[in-house]
């Protein structure tokens, strides 16, 4: 077996390769379970390593304990509503109506019942502050994505070029965390800065990828496509865009991790929800059980995304799987 | 059939010049093509055949000189000149028969009608019917229907370059330009398509201009040889053609030929007078026989 790490081109079997990529996974839960115990035994009340029963709770308590949306009156009071504490105290409710003749049907029951009212209102903390961080990120990528259309400009017309090239990468060059106090200046602190940080960190990356991109469609594939009769705007949708596009999706692909960086970045400065905002509010109190859930669901969620995405891209361009 | 010297000229360069940061590349070129003549272009490295494709193409302006077809100066690459490359023919993101049936896409539809299309489909099936039936029809002549739905990436070398040529053919070009389509294909796939673009032409009877350094295949392909050269006393200033012959032998030709005394006589010629760097001829001794040259002629008048 040891041997076997010594060897050039050798291809390990299914089972192997499967036990081999989950070494690291198991080395670290181990050294993570050691210390927790160790530091536990010396202070029960630790809250650096919290154990597995505290994690558990943690995660518990991120995803499935609701919190209820406050809601205000005219006056800026809150409303003082009756909704249940949870899911099934809601349910209880509504049995204990049904059983009083309340409601007509079943069916009734739940369309009208305290438990799809509850639903309604009451949401998870880590609930909320995922859309509240997705909604973001959905209206980043709305202009990430229109970076690619400027890249493809830059890329195929020279004078889109000599104007935009120069100024993009410089732009490239600006690290946008640095002017992120600027942004929170002109933008003031609500969703616009946080949306502009990510823009400016993650789109000149994809305007000058999309640039290189269409600087590799080979010089015979336009003068083939203008004997065949296409126009200008024709070489670029029908011939060069077609042939960049799932590498430039590749690439945006590639920099979701830079735009979860700087949505937390954005977000733990000032928002009011958000997956950045509730790690660095935990941080405060040192509330591990809190901020490990968030980590690995923020994680798990850019890790599905980045499948998605790829098998997404494999299938929708089959002529890529060369 | 209309007789040899009853068809028009396609295409004509007249005086021809063209130079890169002051080196001169092509010197004095003129040429005449007839309609349905096999043109085969040979000349060592770096003697300027495909820059002399691209100015007939369009993709580049000669410095001096004219590039015309029968009525208009070529100024851009237009439908009026299709192209086989040696490579990136074709485009990757398409199966086969939308590669073939792309040129008459683009002349019918427009970017509107493109995506008009994706919505309303129906609209547009008829055509698309048509043109399907078209792309078929072209991918038969070529052998390639049963991969009409595969991706060029799934093709042979040669089963490519077919596609390329029914790609080619399909919008009808006035002449087929081929720039070494052979040059990236194994000995015995080549060979094949030598036999097979010469039945084709045999059928179609297109114009072609076909572009190789492999003096074999040129003389074996083309009804007219023409040899591009800057081997020749005093020829540091660029290519001229030092060579223009007809190809004696009816088409289509056994690979047998190739072996034959006479076959070999015509290669030893050419390559004595235009392709050896130790034998420098004069201009006077340019081999000019061909009753449409030009411009080599005008030269050993003088």
């Amino acid at each position: 077996m040891i041997k076997n790490f010594y060897r050039l081109r050798t291809s390990p079997g299914r089972r192997i390769s499967l036990i081999l990529s989950l070494i690291l996974f198991l080395v670290c839960i181990k050294l993570y379970y050691n210390t927790s115990v160790e530091r536990h035994a010396e202070n029960s009340q630790d809250k650096l390593v919290p154990t597995g029963e505290q994690l558990w709770n943690g995660f518990k308590k991120t995803i499935f304990e609701v919190k209820i949306r406050e809601e205000y009156d005219s006056n800026g009071e809150v409303i003082k509503n009756e909704l249940p504490k949870s899911f099934r105290e809601a349910h209880e409710r509504d049995k204990q109506a049904f059983a009083d003749g309340k409601f007509g049907n079943k069916r009734e029951m739940w369309k009208n019942g305290a438990a799809r009212n509850y639903l309604k209102h009451g949401e998870s903390l880590l609930w909320q502050d995922t859309k509240a961080s997705g909604k973001r990120i959905l209206i980043a990528m709305v202009f990430i994505f229109f970076g690619i259309y400027v890249g493809l400009f830059m890329g195929a017309f020279p004078y889109a070029e000599k104007v935009l090239y120069r100024f993009v990468l410089f732009f490239d060059k600006i690290p946008a965390l640095a002017v992120l106090p600027i942004l929170f200046i002109i933008f003031g602190l609500g969703e616009t800065a946080k949306i502009a940080l990510i823009v400016i960190g993650v789109a000149p990356t994809v305007i000058l990828d999309t640039y290189l991109k269409v600087k590799e469609v080979h010089d015979e594939q336009i003068v083939k496509g203008m004997t065949m009769g296409a126009s200008q705007p024709e070489i670029v949708f029908r011939i060069i865009f077609p042939q960049i596009i799932p590498k430039v999706l590749d690439t945006v692909r590639l920099n979701f991790k830079a735009v979860i960086l700087f949505l937390i970045a954005g977000e733990a400065l000032a928002a009011e929800a958000g997956i950045g905002y509730r790690i660095f509010v935990v941080r405060r109190y040192m509330d591990m059980a809190t901020i490990f859930p968030y980590v690995v669901w923020i994680s798990m969620l850019a890790f599905i995304v980045d499948m998605a995405f790829r098998s997404w891209i494999s299938r929708q361009y089959k002529w890529l799987n060369k | 059939m209309e007789k040899y010297i009853e068809r028009k000229y396609v295409l004509e360069l007249f005086n021809v010049y063209q130079q890169y940061d002051g080196r001169i590349i092509l010197n004095d070129i003129s040429l005449r093509i007839r309609k349905g003549e096999f043109v085969s272009i040979v000349g060592p490295t770096g003697c300027g055949k495909s820059t002399m494709l691209r100015m007939v193409l369009g993709s580049e302006t000669p410095s001096q000189g004219i590039a015309a077809m029968e009525d208009h100066l070529i100024k851009r690459p237009d439908r009026r000149r299709g192209i086989v490359f040696q490579k990136y023919s074709l485009f990757d993101f398409m199966n086969v028969r939308d590669n073939v049936m792309f040129g008459l896409e683009l002349e019918h539809f427009n970017m509107t009608d493109n995506y008009l299309r994706k919505i309303v489909p129906f609209l547009y099936r008829k055509k698309e019917l048509k043109f399907r039936e078209e792309a078929d029809h072209f991918l038969e002549k070529v052998g390639l229907l049963e991969h009409a739905e595969n991706y060029p990436h799934q093709l042979s070398g040669g089963q490519r370059q077919r596609v390329a040529i029914a790609q080619a053919m399909i919008i009808k070009p006035q002449i087929l330009l081929m720039d070494e389509p052979l040059g990236a294909l194994d000995v015995g796939t080549r060979e094949a398509m030598q036999i097979f673009i010469q039945e084709l032409w045999g059928q179609t009877e297109q114009t072609i201009l076909f572009i190789t350094h492999d003096l074999e295949e040129a003389i074996f392909m083309g009804t007219r040889l023409i040899v591009l050269s800057q081997y020749y006393k005093d020829g540091g200033n660029g290519s001229k053609i030092v060579e223009d012959i007809k190809i004696p032998w009816p088409q289509p030709r056994p690979t047998t030929i190739k072996h034959t005394k006479e076959f070999n006589d015509i290669m030893e010629g050419i390559r004595h007078a235009g392709l050896d760097p130790t034998h420098l001829h004069d201009i006077n001794e340019f081999n000019i026989q061909h009753e449409d040259a030009l411009c080599s002629v005008r030269k050993f008048e003088e």
